[in-house]
């Protein structure tokens, strides 16, 4: 059976972001099915059913963190949206905010129906002024027929929505960052437990879910959880999935493909392919620069949470990145490493000093002023810092300086020896 | 204290302390009405904003700090920010980041003596795709190769 793209189904319409072309092919009729045919309560179990797994990295159940919250009802819910998209290689939530404000707001509408919240955030990362501009329109729309409000399409169920910007932090995408920013504070983790579904925002229970995680709950209230679930690799990675492609490709972009689509498709034949046909494939990543790198011999592999896992990698935001035979790996590791450096949000000691030492190592490397023991230093100091944080920004940092290292070591190697790269560098120093 | 924007702006900033379940949410919005306002967030910005909403001026600053678009110092005209992580690296930006030193003659992290250009290099502005991307105030260029920021440049400040 071919596969039907159904998250980007919209975006090249000449009307795609209106209110009148979202509805015009079909929009809101998920959101009308589910306020009638649905309690709260069966939405949970539609979106359980699904076998949805959360798109903003960690791949959790959806339906299952919906099944966190408490029962009692002494306090009000909250929903919030994670539209802080910043994993260096990943730009699928930008296209579905500025392309299709409408299907990721009707799910939004959906999953505070189902977790009966009245309030829902929507925290959009501060460099996206053009999808706040959209999607705030987008919420004027909705408001104005009745899709957001009071008494939502005679259902008696009222939500409104706040859009809030943040103000250029990596660390705000971690959800209790996310959390903390939303309260007006510097974005520093907190310690988990306790977990948002019992005390997060305000102190109140609440749910924290990725952009295009929503657009799928509007899909699967349009179709419903048994025809989700035949999309993918049944039954844990279910799904269509947006796929991002950017570095040495031809056609950098966001693809959609069902969930377990071989990575050398997404590159050979959606990206066109290697950007130059004399630069062969070296190394991709495939999640996003915070997952374990994965040289061209491992490259055949499923694009999936359970595939690339066994793999030895993650899935993550699913943002590809591809180098080829021209890339300097401790050139592309050190980039790696400053982003993470300046990203770093200084709470944890690990985290804070290691990522400061990971630039100052790879520095004298590429420099020519490397020393032979600075390779084993570098997983080392990656293994203390693994584990030891409050939240996996440092595992997203170790990760890279591990398997790059492993991968590559003997071209780390090379550098200590001859005091000088060997490669022609691609990537900034 | 004396209010130090307009009385628009202060109006807004009331507003804003309604919005919210707690007014504390009301920080980062108000930051940035006032920082539209003035351009950027002086110590006597921030006393202000703090006094508002009721919390010291030192957690305002530090809340200030931490974030990368708040601005503590005035910028250019126009503030070019050129993404540098792996993505645009593996495209080209630090050839782009030196065409625009030389062309404006500041480094980066600078502002231009006459106001019109500050330069600076920023992490992951999530736009990999259009890579190497850059954002000039709130508008986006990309992909951007030197000619192109030559035409660009040729645009903003017509001489």
């Amino acid at each position: 059976m071919a596969f039907e793209p159904v998250l980007t189904r919209n975006i090249h319409r000449p009307d795609s972001g209106t209110i009148e072309g979202y509805l015009a092919a079909g929009g809101y009729q998920g959101l009308r099915r589910a306020l009638k045919e649905f309690s709260p309560g069966q939405l949970v179990e539609e979106v359980k059913n699904s076998g949805l797994r959360g798109r903003g990295g960690a791949g959790f159940p959806t339906g299952m963190k919906w099944g966190f919250l408490p029962k009692t009802r002494d306090k009000p819910r909250y929903l919030c949206v994670n539209a802080d998209e910043s994993e260096p290689g990943t730009f699928k939530d930008r296209l579905l905010i500025e392309k299709d404000p409408h299907l990721v707001l009707e799910g939004i509408i959906l999953s505070a129906y189902a977790i009966e919240s009245s309030l829902a955030f929507f925290y959009i990362r501060g460099e996206f002024h053009e999808g706040y501009r959209i999607f705030q329109k987008a919420v004027q729309e909705a408001r104005a027929k009745g899709f957001l409000g009071t008494n939502i399409l005679g259902s008696g169920f009222s939500l409104d929505i706040i859009i809030y910007r943040g103000a250029g932090a990596y660390i705000c995408g971690e959800e209790t960052a996310l959390l903390e920013s939303l309260e007006g504070k510097r974005g520093y983790p907190r310690i988990k437990p306790p977990f948002p579904a019992i005390v997060g925002l305000y102190g109140c229970p609440t749910i924290i879910n990725n952009v295009e995680t929503l657009a799928n709950v509007t899909l699967i209230a349009e179709r419903g959880a048994a025809w989700y679930a035949s999309i993918g690799r049944p039954p844990k990675n279910t799904g269509p999935k947006l796929f991002c492609l950017s570095g040495h490709v031809k056609r950098p972009g966001v693809f959609e493909a069902p969930l377990g689509v071989p990575f050398l498709e997404l590159l050979n034949e959606h990206a066109g392919g290697m950007q130059h046909s004399d630069r062969p494939l070296k190394a991709a990543v495939p999640g996003g620069s915070s997952m374990k790198i994965l040289p061209a011999s491992k490259c055949d592999v499923l694009m999936d949470f359970d595939a690339l896992a066994a793999a030895g990698t993650s899935l993550g935001s699913a943002g590809g990145i591809v180098m080829d035979t021209s890339t300097c790996m401790v050139t592309a590791l050190l980039n790696v490493a400053r982003f993470y450096a300046h990203e770093s949000c200084g709470q944890c000691t690990p985290c804070r000093e290691g990522t400061g030492w990971f630039v100052k190592i790879l520095s004298r490397l590429e420099r020519g002023d490397g020393r032979p023991e600075d390779v084993g230093l570098l997983t080392g100091i990656a293994s203390n810092i693994e584990g030891n944080t409050v939240c996996p920004f440092g595992e997203a940092i170790a990760w890279p300086v591990e398997s790059y290292v492993r991968v590559f070591r003997e071209e780390f190697e090379e550098h200590a020896k001859r005091k000088a790269c060997p490669m022609k560098t691609t990537a900034v120093r | 204290m004396t209010i130090p924007v307009r009385p628009e702006t202060d109006r807004k900033i009331d507003e804003l302390l309604t919005v919210y379940p707690m007014k504390g949410s009301a920080l980062l919005p108000a930051l940035y009405l006032v920082q539209e306002e003035k351009g950027h967030l002086s110590e006597e910005s921030m006393e202000y904003v703090a006094s508002k909403i009721g919390l010291s001026a030192a957690f305002v600053a530090g809340v200030v700090s931490f974030y990368t678009m708040f601005h503590r110092k005035p910028v250019g005209r126009h503030h070019i920010q050129v993404c540098r992580t792996l993505p645009c690296a593996l495209s080209g930006s630090d050839d782009l980041m030196a065409h625009l030193k030389g062309r404006l003659g500041i480094v980066d992290g600078e502002t231009r003596s006459d106001g019109a250009y500050s330069l600076v290099s920023v992490e992951c502005l999530g736009a990999c795709d259009r890579a190497p991307f850059i954002q000039i105030n709130d508008e986006e260029h990309g992909p951007v190769d030197p000619a192109k920021m030559d035409e660009i440049l040729k645009r903003l400040e017509p001489r």
